[in-house]
């Protein structure tokens, strides 16, 4: 069973390991078709409209789906790749292991944000920006430059602690675990806020463009997991007929194959290492 | 279902003329400051057309595809940027997906403050 461990627990190999296969699934093109899916859900998700990938109830299984699909290429790659997770609650800052020259590389420089370290600067020739919002060919980042603060331990055990898991109406207006995870609402804007604190092209999106992305999600989905443990007679919700809303058993775009339901056990897919 | 209702009657009330010169109205009014934040959930986002930093940014009430999002549509040196309205009132756009704001506006001004010159492209799909 595959392990997902925190990233800062990483070594020197794995760390390596990891960035190579990323790599190669940019140099292949596989990569840039995950940035191009996410973004298309990220803008057709609507508070009054369908929603699958974001603020929605299934905004946790759909995730967990991308994820796996993800980390399966990854080990199409290399077999003992998983995808590590980032607790920001305790490596906060720009000078955190985790933007290391050996890893996901450092902040953007002050002229143009642009990230001129490590595997994923533009200079390599390696990671160029091609599924964009704008005509900036390189990854850029503003760790922290933002209004926006990482969440803090105490904010996210207090959104841990909800015993509800969504609720009508299933949107970004929501109370309940759910949405005040992903941050619409409540006290740190969790999930959101740290999209806002890296900034570049992590603040937007075309999110996935930056390799953080995945150990964010990771540390989310993991939440998610610590949550059912805390709540275990906790369902998702809702169960059944709630109009452009994925249902329990409502299977989600774009796989059209897998329902919540299928993801609620993710110890059928990988464990964490706590 | 009441705040389904609320947008669908904003939404036509976009498209009348008597909305769109309110909209105008408010601009005028507003020129320079974040007036009438928190009114874009119950009625139409005030329309504008300025220079900001020196990029020129129009915005104006919008129908077809564009209602789905908030019945509003917004450019900058003349390329769309992809808006989008929560349901407490507060915009989106594709380059400050996570941070919310209130006004048309005020996520057009951030978008052009994010993009440092660059020109946006439409997403190859």
């Amino acid at each position: 069973m595959a392990v997902r461990k925190n990233q800062a627990t990483l070594s020197a190999t794995e760390k390596r390991n990891f960035v190579n296969a990323l790599l190669e699934l940019k140099r292949t093109g596989v990569y840039d078709g995950f940035v191009r899916t996410h973004n298309e859900f990220i803008m057709s998700d609507t508070d009054n409209g369908d929603r699958v990938g974001h603020r929605s109830p299934s905004f946790l299984p759909w995730h967990r789906r991308f994820l796996i699909q993800f980390e399966q290429e990854l080990q199409k790659i290399d077999a003992s790749v998983t995808l590590p997770y980032w607790d920001w609650t305790v490596d906060r800052t720009a000078n955190s292991s985790i933007w290391g020259a050996d890893f996901l590389g450092g902040n953007g420089r002050s002229r143009d944000s642009q990230v001129t370290t490590g595997p994923f600067a533009y200079s390599t020739g390696k990671w160029n920006i091609n599924v964009s919002v704008d005509n900036r060919p390189f990854l850029q980042r503003e760790l922290g430059a933002g209004s926006a603060q990482l969440p803090t331990r105490a904010q996210v055990d207090a959104v841990l602690a909800m015993t509800t898991y969504d609720m009508a109406p299933w949107n970004s207006a929501s109370d309940g675990f759910r949405n005040n995870l992903e941050g619409w609402r409540g006290q740190g804007r969790v999930h959101n806020s740290v999209h806002v604190w890296i900034g570049g092209q992590m603040a937007t999106g075309v999110s996935p463009n930056d390799p953080a992305f995945w150990l964010h999600h990771c540390f989310i989905d993991k939440l998610w997991a610590d949550w059912q443990r805390m709540h275990p007679t906790s369902p998702y919700l809702p169960a059944g007929g709630t109009a452009n809303v994925v249902d329990l058993n409502d299977t989600m775009r774009p796989w059209n194959n897998v329902t919540p339901a299928d993801m609620l056990d993710h110890t059928k897919f990988y464990t964490y290492d706590r | 279902m009441l705040r389904g209702t609320a947008v669908a009657v904003a939404g036509a009330a976009l498209v009348t003329p008597t909305a769109m010169a309110a909209a105008r109205t408010a601009t005028a009014g507003m020129t320079g400051h974040g007036g009438h934040d928190g009114h874009g959930g119950h009625g139409a986002p005030a329309a504008f057309d300025e220079v900001y930093q020196g990029r020129r940014i129009v915005g104006k009430p919008a129908t077809g595809e564009h209602a789905a999002h908030g019945g509003f549509s917004a450019s900058i040196d003349g390329k769309e940027l992809h808006l989008m309205q929560n349901a407490d009132g507060t915009w989106i756009s594709v380059v400050n997906h996570y941070e919310t704001f209130a006004t048309p506006l005020a996520v057009t001004r951030a978008a052009v403050d994010k993009l440092r010159g660059a020109v946006l492209v439409p997403i190859a799909t």
